[in-house]
């Protein structure tokens, strides 16, 4: 199973992890980001690039599964607008063990940061400000080349 | 050969729109070669594209280099640096 959403509403990782459950696997690894509310950030808006976004994820999905032996991976990420507190990506794998299931869970979720085309936009007090870039994101994708 | 540039956050609130499409000039190569064609476009299109550190260009849907070639391709997009997840 491969499955990859781009939406505005929130999503409920139990609903997501119940379909990898479901897949008889042995292990099942699952990561959810939340918006942070650093540095009094109270909301987020998060733009993207339609179509090519669906793309990125369908091809990073088809590389986790071409390194480790998949039974499933769910991709579901958020657009729009986003409270301090809520949910903005979702990333599971389903395999027979465990450590294929965590390793594939962070490689998508590394390379999702620095390939997949979102920019996030920060509201501080009614002012806005587009979020750099982080090197260490960059460092978290390329440590996946080195093994 | 017509061509659709699309701008995403920065560049397009720089350059004020997200999308033109352009009639690619024949001496047009590489990626960076149409960033100094549109450079030359206007005051904004110079601003968004001062700074090629901070340039990240997709060809058709795809991640590309600055130096990949452009020709055949209908959709070109720059953007900064993704922050996603």
């Amino acid at each position: 199973m491969k499955t990859v959403r781009v939406q505005s509403q929130d999503f409920d990782p139990g609903t997501e992890l119940a379909l990898l459950d479901a897949l008889g696997a042995g292990a099942v690894a699952s990561f959810t980001g939340l918006v942070r509310g650093d540095d009094g950030v109270d909301r987020l808006v998060l733009e993207h690039y339609p179509g090519m976004t669906e793309r990125s994820f369908e091809a990073l999905v088809e590389a986790a599964c071409a390194r480790w032996p998949l039974l499933g991976a769910i991709v579901v990420h958020r657009i729009g607008e986003l409270a301090m507190g809520e949910r903005i990506v979702f990333v599971g794998t389903a395999s027979a063990h465990r450590a294929a299931a965590l390793e594939a869970c962070a490689f998508l979720i590394d390379h999702l940061k620095t390939s997949a085309p979102f920019w996030k936009q920060e509201w501080v007090s009614g002012k806005s400000r587009w979020v750099d870039a982080r090197l260490g994101d960059a460092d978290a994708s390329a440590r996946w080349l080195k093994d | 050969m017509q061509l659709s540039i699309l701008y995403f956050a920065q560049f397009r609130q720089i350059i004020g729109v997200s999308s033109e499409v352009i009639d690619l000039p024949p001496d047009m190569v590489t990626a960076s070669d149409l960033v100094r064609w549109l450079s030359n476009r206007s005051h904004r299109h110079q601003a968004a594209f001062m700074d090629l550190g901070r340039v990240r260009v997709a060809v058709d849907q795809t991640m590309a280099d600055f130096e990949q070639d452009i020709s055949g391709a209908s959709e070109i997009a720059f953007f900064p640096p993704v922050t996603g997840g």
